[in-house]
């Protein structure tokens, strides 16, 4: 269902490993790329706040307006996707 | 440049007495919504720390969707005196809620100052869990200008409001206040005045019992929550509830009850007691029925 054909995917492998690392360490479990983290059995949605302070952090990122929204903090592969487009000075995929 | 057409909340400035934790909380959702705010606090590292607070509960609300996709953030100013309202921002404020902290004294005092520096006819609302408006009245130059609302936390996820008329609050007062909730798209729930109302009436005593469970060794919090929760219906819990009201401001509250019902079932039981002591106060100190590493409140 998230295998996300219809947009490119970073190789923001190093995010997704990071935030796999965080998410492992504050909840007591492991996670997959493409679980979500709200979902059943998972975690608060207060919970997604911290995770957006921490991108922000770690990233040097500001995570603001239209971006403030559940679905880019729902996997790990969505929060590494925001993370890449947010560091680059300007949309075009110029990354490859 | 101030909010515009399409922001609920254009045109109007809201004036908050007290940065603690429910003033912050409304301060964000009236920021959130588009109204300027005149954030007030003679404590000034408490006014120091609010509008990082108040920014992170505008996020938290826009993230969480319940702040209106159209609104552009009100301008937020803070100062340590209500004396410098008038001059703040060259507006007067269209309204004035005090949320100072739960003593009967303190708002008075609070409600005392401001009255006498806002223009009659300006909505001055005393935001309370359990403190009757008729008392907190006597303290006012004009009680028909005072009204009371009981927010719950957070007041940006919570949409219904209790509203508290008093023996003389005004029909004008009571249309602006609903006019403000309308803004923030809150939905009043009017009620006559008495200790605690309506909501802290039943769930402060019923609070205190829980604790009691947990105190004879009935039951640990995370059983009573999750008993309240799975078989009730309870959204969270009284526990995790108690946590997030604040230990310290159940307790204030529960001895209003108590003081003014005579209720025994309102007087605040000892582990609460003994937690307050400890400085465990629930969410906003990390540590209340349960810990909240790395939470912000």
């Amino acid at each position: 269902m998230t295998t996300s054909s219809d947009q490119p995917v970073p190789e923001s492998s190093a995010v997704q490993t990071e935030m796999l690392g965080f998410l492992a360490k504050r909840t007591g479990t492991t996670w997959a790329t493409d679980a979500d983290v709200f979902g059943s059995g998972g975690l608060s949605s207060l919970f997604a706040m911290e995770l957006v302070v921490h991108l922000e952090k770690s990233y040097g990122i500001a995570i603001r307006g239209a971006d403030l929204r559940m679905e880019n903090f729902r996997t790990v592969r969505r929060m590494a996707a925001l993370v890449e487009r947010l560091r680059q000075p300007a949309p075009g995929g110029s990354g490859a | 440049m101030a909010a515009e057409n399409g922001t609920p909340g254009a045109g109007r400035r809201l004036a908050v007495l007290g940065a603690g934790v429910m003033g912050s909380g409304i301060a964000a959702l009236a920021v959130g919504h588009g109204i300027a705010v005149s954030l007030i606090d003679p404590d000034r590292r408490r006014l120091a720390e609010a509008p990082a607070r108040i920014d992170h509960q505008v996020r938290m609300a826009r993230l969480m969707g319940a702040l209106p996709e159209e609104a552009v953030p009100g301008a937020l100013d803070t100062g340590p005196s209500p004396a410098d309202l008038p001059a703040a921002g060259g507006l007067a404020p269209t309204a004035v809620i005090e949320a100072v902290t739960e003593d009967a004294d303190a708002k008075a005092k609070a409600l005392a100052d401001v009255s006498a520096l806002v223009a009659p006819g300006t909505p001055i609302i005393s935001n309370t869990s359990s403190i009757p408006i008729d008392e907190l009245a006597l303290a006012t130059a004009r009680p028909v200008d005072l009204i009371g609302t009981h927010f719950m936390n957070p007041p940006y996820l919570i949409r219904t409001v209790e509203v508290i008329r008093g023996t003389h609050t005004g029909e004008a007062t009571l249309d602006a206040l609903r006019a403000l909730l309308a803004a923030l798209r809150r939905e009043p729930i009017v009620v006559e005045d008495a200790p605690g109302f309506v909501t802290s009436r039943i769930l402060h005593p019923m609070i205190n019992d829980a604790v009691r469970v947990v105190a004879a060794g009935t039951a640990s919090a995370e059983s009573v929550d999750r008993l309240m929760r799975g078989c009730l219906g309870h959204p969270t819990g009284p526990l995790r509830t108690a946590d997030l009201i604040g230990l310290d401001n159940l307790v204030d509250s529960l001895w209003v009850l108590h003081s003014r019902t005579g209720d025994e079932g309102c007087r605040p039981c000892d582990l609460l007691l003994e937690l307050v002591r400890a400085g465990h106060l629930g969410r906003k100190s990390g540590r209340g029925f349960y810990e909240y590493e790395g939470e912000q409140a």
